[in-house]
């Protein structure tokens, strides 16, 4: 189980990004990290893989334990290592190599069941085994997606970080990233699933949590989030009288505000 | 120059063309070596390394310690395999000293890259190219103090022998520097399929990607580095066999300066690409010999030592027109 106990992070030793997070991501379980920009959703995945460092940030509070140990600003090898894998937003793939170069990247840390892991990867990613020795670049934005996952699960993790992983793909590509991600929780690995996409998130989640401006300010499973008021006007859209969408030309912003803002 | 076997034959222009030939891909061969040092340090750590030049001539000078003084660089006790006063080195015991020469240059590029360039790494690009050129400077003086006046000389076993092919007269020394070169340039080549090679080129395209996937950026950092260094060495060494204008040694004159003749050759053929370093050391040496045999009825118009600014100008022209090189990336980030 991974662990979050009110994070504090700093970027610059000014900005306070995250101001006390909590988040559990119990074994087996697909969660999903709702919150809209800047909400602070990409920076607890940096916080949790170690990646801070690069972005001039650090954690000031709280603690990241995983499967009960610490590993709060351990180095982003040994946190791989342990069973921990980011999918990073907006892709990163290595556009200039291959995607077996990219997957061998991936298996880095996990040298010794690599074959295994790369025909476990074929099987979830059949169009990726077609285009095996394809420069990454040129792939599609959905194989892209898929390239991504594909070369975080090289390393074999237990706990799998999706960072907006529906980020510019059409609706049909994301409804398949989805089933993806549902098949490869099948498959006994946890995920972490960070989307402003609320909908295609917590469709799949077990557990739900939503953040705003770096703390969480609600969470629930995932159905009851679906079924709250306040997601569903401001995350999916929807505005009660039976799911119609609603005319902006009725809008009146000071009716209705964010129960949680108080 | 002491070369004799540089005064070019007088017999038909057939055997000029081609002693001109072995000579440009001799001086290339060298050109590749140290292009591809500048290479693989620059695709791993996008720095500028202006410490090049005195990184090889050191990687050198350990070779002259090793087999002419038959000392180790810092040790007390002496080189078992140095020949003895008066007697040339076997070959191979010239390149065992050749490959324990490059082990010590490896070892000084990984000192350097841990206290000089390891600290920096998230600052700006141009201050760790001017950590680079400070680096230059402060190893330069101890070249200059280690080296006599005169020289030190490498022990080559064959010297400035030379083969006569139809009157064309090759000395040794080019096609070891031929063959030395095409090892080297195929180990780089197939380095870059390894393991250690892909994750190299993942760290050059996206640093921060790459952690994400495991992969220790420091230790990739400190291979390129050592890799570096080695093989710019390597390309001192093979500089300072006889018929290359050092003459057999490693000269206070030549010798720190060969790193800046290679600015031509990275910047032909693009400052991230191993294909750019071999094309473009081969280009720009062809140049400079041809233009110097070629065009020497000219000399009292053109000046002696004309053919070494070709390259320069074959750069000036490549900037114009190709600012990133042949076989560079054209969004190449900026230093």
């Amino acid at each position: 189980m991974l662990e979050i106990a009110n994070l504090e992070v700093v970027y610059n030793e000014v900005i306070l990004v995250l101001r006390g997070l909590s988040i559990q991501v119990p074994n087996g379980q697909i969660v999903a990290l709702l919150g809209s920009n800047g909400a602070g959703k990409t920076t607890t995945a940096r916080a949790i893989t170690g990646l801070l460092d690069v972005h001039e940030g650090k954690t000031t509070k709280g603690s990241i334990t995983w499967n009960g140990a610490e590993i709060t600003e351990h180095l982003p090898a040994k946190i791989v290592e342990s069973g921990i894998s980011q999918v990073m937003e907006g892709r990163r793939i290595f556009a200039e190599l291959t995607v077996d170069e990219n997957l061998s990247c991936g298996a880095f840390t996990n040298r010794a069941n690599m074959d295994a892991n790369y025909d476990r990867v074929m099987e979830i990613f059949p169009r990726l085994k077609e285009r095996h020795s394809a420069v990454a670049g040129y792939l599609s934005g959905g194989e892209q997606q898929m390239l991504a996952i594909a070369r975080a699960l090289m390393a074999e993790p237990k706990l799998l970080i999706l960072d907006e992983p529906s980020l510019g793909l059409a609706p049909m590509l994301i409804e398949q990233i989805r089933d993806i991600i549902v098949d490869i929780n099948k498959q006994g690995v946890s995920v972490l699933l960070i989307e402003q996409n609320a909908m295609m998130a917590l469709s799949i989640a077990d557990f739900g949590y939503v953040m705003e401006s770096g703390k969480i300010v609600m969470d629930g499973p995932a159905q009851k989030l679906l079924n709250d008021e306040d997601v569903q006007e401001f995350y999916l859209g929807l505005h009660g009288d039976g799911g119609e969408r609603k005319s902006f030309r009725d809008v009146k912003h000071y009716k209705r505000r964010k129960r949680w803002l108080s | 120059m002491i070369n004799a076997t540089l005064q070019l034959a007088q017999a038909g222009s057939g055997a000029t063309f081609v002693q001109t030939l072995t000579k440009a891909l001799a001086l290339g061969s060298v050109y590749v070596l140290i292009a591809l040092g500048f290479v693989i340090i620059f695709k791993a750590t996008q720095v500028l390394n202006f410490a090049a030049g005195a990184l090889s001539m050191a990687g050198a000078m350990f070779m002259t310690i090793l087999i002419s003084d038959g000392g180790f660089p810092l040790l007390p006790f002496d080189n078992p395999l140095a020949p003895a006063e008066g007697e040339t080195a076997s070959i191979a015991v010239f390149f065992v000293h050749v490959l324990i020469a490059l082990a010590l240059a490896a070892i000084l590029g990984l000192v350097i890259e841990r206290l000089t360039i390891r600290p920096m790494v998230g600052q700006p690009l141009f201050a760790m190219a001017v950590i680079t050129l400070g680096i230059e400077i402060a190893i330069r003086p101890f070249n200059l103090d280690a080296t006599a006046l005169e020289g030190r000389r490498l022990g080559v076993p064959w010297g400035a022998d030379s083969w006569v092919w139809g009157g064309a007269v090759v000395p040794k020394s080019y096609i070891v520097a031929m063959v030395i070169a095409s090892i080297a340039g195929a180990s780089v080549l197939f380095f870059f399929r390894t393991k250690l090679g892909v994750a190299m080129r993942a760290v050059a395209f996206d640093q921060e990607a790459a952690m994400a996937q495991g992969i220790n950026v420091g230790r990739v950092f400190a291979i390129a580095w050592a890799m570096g260094t080695a093989l710019a060495a390597l390309g001192a060494i093979v500089y300072g066999m006889a018929p290359f204008p050092p003459g057999g040694s490693v000269s206070q004159e030549i010798h720190p300066l060969l790193a800046l003749r290679v600015l031509p050759v990275i910047v032909l053929g693009g400052l991230d690409s191993v294909a750019g370093a071999i094309y473009g050391g081969l280009i720009i040496a062809t140049a400079e010999v041809f233009a110097g045999q070629y065009l020497s009825q000219w000399n009292s118009t053109l000046g002696s030592g004309y053919s070494t600014i070709v390259p320069y100008l074959v750069m000036l022209f490549m900037l114009l027109v190709k600012p990133y090189g042949l076989f560079g990336t054209p969004e190449i980030r900026r230093v």
